[in-house]
């Protein structure tokens, strides 16, 4: 029995349905991508793991509860935690109040103070600003703390949605070698990306979503060198 | 002059704290509360009543006031305002949540007509009125002691706002009420809370205002729509800009009837908003999101 399961969900936005029959899983202390073009239902994806939808049909199993139609809080609560897309900080906050936020769960709050230590450990950029607005940091200092608010939870899954985006190349690099060491310290990572070559060279193994529908899937060293890749991420 | 000044001073903040409530509500649910005036008068009636069953002093009444009003603020968005907010989720400043707190305030408005009966009624604490020297400036000790408990109010609110782990789950949802629930906060048990927390302080300002004012079913409605001001004014959903605001208006208010007739003052109050609405409509404070 895998770790997360996802069984043939449909999403949808009110009538307009964005995941078609998607089912994928992940295994405990794996990194697993979901890649494909703008419009893929990769976001859709995560915010369907997260409780932020809900599927219309289907299942999502983890550690054999089914959570599905668990609010966000309650999924919380279990240990998958979201990191959105567009870092999503609370821009009138300090870093340090953003990253406390991170452990409003019951399960993170009491040892917030010593996480915090060690997301200071891994970006220490984050220290000297500790008592900045989060609104007015740069796009890759932002992005350390959206990812630093995530630990903060005390993940078991962690779920990335478009880490790379907007960020300047030197630090896509370092953003994926923290991410590398946060896969290496035992937390399952699953990771949505459109810059596949960043997110495969990480990833144990992938699903490829196209429109809707997953149309591959495998390992991830592999999936780098298939052509049909280019098709679904270019949508042509 | 002197005088006039200190009364509009003390004056200013209670109209302050009675914005505060309705700031507080915007800032997190992002909706304007059109009740606030109704709550008002729910939290002056509760005062009016403990005294007159009682015979205690008026602000005792607060131990009784502000679980009162805490609890029907609370209960009221969890069973009246949510199930909208839930058939509206995905719209930033859900309509129909203004409509239902309009019905609330006429629902509260004609309860209490039906219940109290239409006459003006009020508690005579003559000590109460009695004025106060205050470095050689007058001033009754009912607004003094209002002056004291709104400051006292708005600090404590901020505090609980900056410091408590309750309070910044509060500013995290007013700042983007998605990444909040990514956080694992409930948003609806924070609507709940801030619905409470600001219709309290509706009633803490009832408590403070029956000693030198009138309750009867309507009584909310001046101050309701003053409120709007002094809030636009201020900037919606800040703070301090309520508090500031208040204080403006309360100035204008009390300095300008030395010079003018009384209706003349509320004539420039609302010049003065119309042209804020104009030259700054974000208020002197108006930065979203930021208490």
């Amino acid at each position: 029995m895998a770790f997360l399961k996802i069984n043939n969900i449909n999403v949808a936005y009110g009538d307009i349905q964005v995941l078609f029959d998607v089912s994928l899983h992940i295994e405990k202390g794996e990194v697993m991508s979901i890649i494909g073009a703008n419009g893929a239902g990769k976001t859709t994806t995560l915010k369907t793991i997260s409780g932020l939808l809900h599927p219309a049909k289907g299942s999502i199993i983890f550690n054999n509860e089914t959570i599905d139609n668990l609010p966000p809080e309650k999924i919380v609560e279990k240990g998958i935690i979201h990191v959105p897309e567009g870092r999503r900080l609370f821009p009138f906050m300090s870093v340090e109040e953003n990253l406390e936020m991170g452990s409003y769960n019951s399960r993170a709050y009491d040892k917030r103070f010593e996480t915090m230590e060690e997301i200071f450990e891994l970006f220490p950029r984050l220290k000297e600003r500790r008592k900045q607005m989060a609104g007015t940091l740069s796009g890759g200092e932002r992005q350390m703390v959206a990812v630093g608010r995530g630990l903060m939870a005390k993940p078991v899954v962690l779920m990335f949605d478009e880490p790379s985006l907007g960020l300047a190349p030197v630090i896509i690099k370092s953003m994926m070698d923290a991410i590398k060491k946060i896969a290496n310290s035992g937390i399952t990572i699953i990771l949505v990306e459109q810059n596949i070559h960043a997110s495969l060279s990480i990833s144990d193994r992938a699903y490829v979503l196209e429109q809707g529908y997953v149309v591959n899937s495998g390992n991830a060293k592999e999936l780098l060198n298939d052509p049909s890749l280019k098709k679904a991420f270019l949508g042509i | 002059m002197g005088s006039a000044i200190l009364n509009g001073i003390l004056m200013g903040s209670i109209y302050g704290l009675t914005a505060i409530g309705l700031t507080l509500i915007f800032g997190v649910l992002k909706v304007i509360n059109f009740a606030q005036g109704a709550f008002l008068m729910l939290g002056l009636f509760s005062t009016y009543w403990f005294v007159e069953l009682t015979g205690a002093n008026p602000y005792l009444a607060l131990i009784f006031v502000v679980p009162f009003t805490y609890f029907t603020g609370y209960y009221t968005q969890k069973f009246l305002i949510k199930p909208v907010f839930e058939s509206e989720k995905d719209v930033r400043e859900p309509i129909g949540v203004i409509i239902v707190t309009t019905g609330i305030w006429y629902m509260l408005d004609n309860l209490a007509l039906m219940l109290f009966g239409a006459e003006y009624r009020t508690i005579n604490v003559p000590s109460l009125s009695e004025a106060i020297s205050f470095f050689g400036l007058y001033a009754p000790l009912s607004k003094i002691i209002g002056f004291f408990i709104s400051i006292t109010i708005a600090g404590a609110l901020f505090w609980f706002l900056k410091y408590s782990k309750m309070g910044k789950a509060i500013r995290a949802t007013s700042q983007d009420r998605e990444a909040a629930s990514l956080m694992g906060i409930n948003q609806y048990k924070i609507y709940n809370v801030t619905f409470g927390i600001g219709i309290a302080i509706c009633g803490i300002a009832g408590t403070v205002l029956l000693p030198f004012y009138y309750v009867y079913p309507t009584a909310g409605m001046h101050l309701d729509i003053l409120d709007f001001v002094i809030v636009v004014l201020g900037g919606l959903g800040s703070i301090p800009g309520a508090l500031v605001g208040g204080l403006i208006i309360g100035l204008i208010e009390s300095v300008g009837s030395q010079f003018i007739s009384y209706s003349w003052t509320i004539e420039i109050i609302y010049l003065l908003f119309l042209v804020i609405l104009f030259v700054k409509p974000e208020g002197l404070f108006g930065v979203k999101g930021e208490f």
